[in-house]
């Protein structure tokens, strides 16, 4: 019978199976941030341990450093010391890293696809939730805990349960204006925060084959928003154009056998997944959440929703406590929903074709004066291209805040946060409760959507401006 | 890691569904390098508030948390399982955990165990009307007990098969793997020349 992607990615890297054990599975790419890995190194240190294989690991410092004055050495002294520790792990264990400053910096899901080194058929690995991202390549790559990340350094491999496959079958084309994040988030609401519990999805169909490979990374990256174990998207022509010119990417004859091996990564067409759902595209409109958990969204022309309307007790009550918490009214129209902070950024939405789309909106417009406006790129090297493209020109001139390359507002664990009772639309994938600041209220959004709603203050899709002369 | 076998202790009721991982420690809190002292960051947003559950003094002792589903959802942090433990939990019960938070838990020594949502909502009952009161967490028997006579709480709870012996165990999982250095040698003598490497 044939295997689907998933499968055939999960059989190459078998190194032991064993009757009641988890599958002992090799990881081709390990990549390390300064949150989730002081203490595996520790750990390292304490058993007498080394990183078995410091070629196959890379380290960047991206949640915790600051977006302004980054070229300073850092104010808040306890981050300084968690980046600063990293360094010193780095440097005692062989671990190449792209430190603050170096053009390469930037989140780590964001580097590691711009360097090449995020390939099809590969398993990745990060202690970062959002490391399905590298899925969209048709690499394993899931998140993982730090006492994994211990694990993963000193022995480059995961023992790890073989979990079962899902099909996101999106048919048709999205319409204008419509983009691959308003997709994820309908699909999300569609399925609930646990639909993808358990599963490695794989996306598949039309609508996901015309997305570009930046496209694709947004719908991979929040596949753990619905609970999946990994998303996957099967490399075509489109992922092996992106990866061409890129700096690690595979040369001359190492190219040609890599792109045949990538070639054959696809479901084959008697394989079957364990579970199957169809989405049609070209039905989707931009969408945004009101509530406090990804699956809680509504198209952006709706309204706040009457938590009465939910059928499932457990839905109702967290309906009732998201209003509350959001401080939103049932029936309110969503771009009635005045927004204090519009964040774009973050490894959702923080990439060079991201804050093209931005400007594209922003061009010949002004920020709202009651709403602020932060772009944060999300590497040093997207930030670079920004403003050899004059990016941050038109971001500027429109008053918006143009910043240095990290995680930023997306978890707001540096100076860039939410006041308790302000209120954002944000590029990046989380609405929990405080996660952008402590009691801050967050309205997930696409980048279209993000920026012309710092235009007008309020909820708001670029068809909802005015013409420009 | 110390081994679990067992564990009785004062059950607190989290009347709560989809408590994510930025609700258990806010990413503010993840700063320290060490894997010590994150429990004043434990559930920092509610903890201001003096109704909040564990700032009542009936259940201040607490080690057996009770959640509704979906518990530990969202960010990765393993920073969530340590701030539970250093507060004093050895296990949560609940009918749905986040994948990787159930991995984090197994691997530091918090026991997961889910059960089916009809059991938390007793659990709950019967720890609101008697604050204080004991869960017994058997991961021998695969059991969670509370509660005395007619209705007295029991019932199983899940968890895989391989976590559970090595709870029980108290076994590293590294040391596992590096018992298993050969086969891991020889998968990467086949590994193609064109996979990727960072120096
Ligand atoms: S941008 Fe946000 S979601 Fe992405 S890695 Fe950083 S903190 Fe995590």
């Amino acid at each position: 019978m044939g295997r689907t992607l998933a499968e055939k990615v999960w059989d190459e890297h078998v190194v032991r199976t064993a009757p009641g054990e988890p599958d002992l599975l090799y990881i081709d790419l390990h990549l390390i941030h300064e949150v989730t890995s002081p203490q595996a190194f520790e750990g390292l240190r304490l058993s007498d341990r080394t990183v078995r294989r410091p070629d196959l690991t890379l380290a960047t410092e991206d949640h915790n450093v600051p977006t302004v004055d980054w070229d300073k050495p850092i104010a808040d002294p306890v981050s300084r010391t968690q980046v600063e520790t990293l360094r010193r792990n780095a440097e005692e264990f062989g671990i190449r890293l792209h430190a603050l400053g170096d053009k390469d910096q930037g989140i780590v899901h964001i580097i590691g696809p711009q360097l090449g080194l995020t390939q099809p058929g590969m398993t990745i690995v990060c202690g970062d939730s959002h490391t399905s991202t590298h899925g969209a390549f048709g690499a394993l790559a899931f998140g993982i805990g730090t006492s994994e990340v211990e694990h993963v350094l000193a022995t480059q491999t995961l023992t790890q349960k073989r979990p079962r496959t899902m099909a996101v079958t999106v048919n048709g084309s999205l319409p204008d204006g419509v983009t691959a994040k308003d997709l994820v988030l309908t699909l999300i609401t569609h399925t609930g925060t646990g639909g993808g519990q358990g599963y490695i999805v794989e996306y598949r169909g039309p609508a996901i084959e015309e997305l570009s490979m930046e496209g694709r990374m947004t719908i991979c990256n929040m596949s753990i928003e619905w609970g999946a174990k990994a998303g996957m998207i099967a490399p075509d022509q489109t992922t092996f154009d992106y990866l061409a010119d890129k700096p690690e990417a595979p040369k001359g004859a190492d190219w040609d056998a890599a792109v045949e091996h990538w070639r054959g990564l696809v479901t084959d067409d008697d394989a079957t997944y364990d579970k199957e759902i169809v989405l049609d595209a070209s039905t989707m409109t931009p969408f945004v959440t009101w509530g406090t958990n990804p699956g809680q969204g509504v198209p952006l022309g709706e309204a706040v929703p009457d938590p009465a309307s939910f059928d499932e007790p457990s839905d109702r009550v967290a309906a009732e406590k998201a209003l509350e918490y959001m401080a939103l009214t049932a029936g309110t129209p969503m771009r009635e929903v005045k927004v204090d902070t519009v964040f774009v950024g973050s490894c959702t939405n923080g990439r060079i074709e991201d804050l093209r789309l931005a400007a594209e909106v922003i061009k010949g417009r002004t920020v709202d004066p009651d709403t602020r406006l932060l772009v944060v790129p999300g590497s040093a090297k997207v930030r670079l291209q920004a403003e050899d493209e004059g990016l941050d020109v038109v971001f500027k001139e429109a008053g918006a805040e143009w910043r240095g390359a990290g995680c930023s507002m997306c978890l707001g664990m540096n100076p860039d946060q939410l006041a308790p009772g302000e209120r954002s639309a944000s590029t990046s994938n989380r609405n929990f409760e405080g996660r952008q600041g402590k009691g801050g209220r967050t309205h997930l959004v696409s980048v279209p959507v993000a920026a012309a709603t710092a235009v007008r203050g309020t909820l708001s899709s670029p068809a909802d401006l005015p013409a420009l002369d | 890691m110390d081994a679990f076998t067992t564990h009785t202790g004062v059950g607190v009721p989290l009347r709560r569904s989809n408590v994510d991982t930025d609700q258990i420690i806010p990413a503010h809190y993840l700063k320290r390098v060490s894997r010590t002292g994150f429990e004043d960051g434990l559930f920092a947003a509610w903890r201001d508030n003096p109704d909040f559950v564990l700032n009542r003094p009936e259940y201040s002792n607490g080690s057996v948390l009770v959640a509704g589903p979906d518990f530990g959802t969202g960010s990765s942090r393993e920073h969530a399982v340590w701030a539970l433990m250093n507060y004093g939990f050895r296990a949560v019960i609940a009918p749905r955990f986040g994948d990787i938070f159930r991995g984090n838990s197994g691997k530091a020594g918090l026991v997961a165990a889910q059960v089916d949502d009809k059991v938390v909502s007793r659990l709950w009952d019967f720890l609101e009307d008697n604050p204080g009161g004991v869960v017994t967490v058997d991961l021998e028997s695969r059991t969670v007990k509370a509660g005395e006579g007619a209705d007295a709480i029991e019932d199983s709870f899940d968890i895989d098969d391989y976590t559970r012996w090595r709870l029980l165990e108290g076994l590293d999982d590294i040391g596992i793997t590096l018992g298993h250095a050969d086969d891991i040698t020889a998968y990467e003598q086949g590994r193609p020349s064109f996979k990727p490497a960072t120096l």
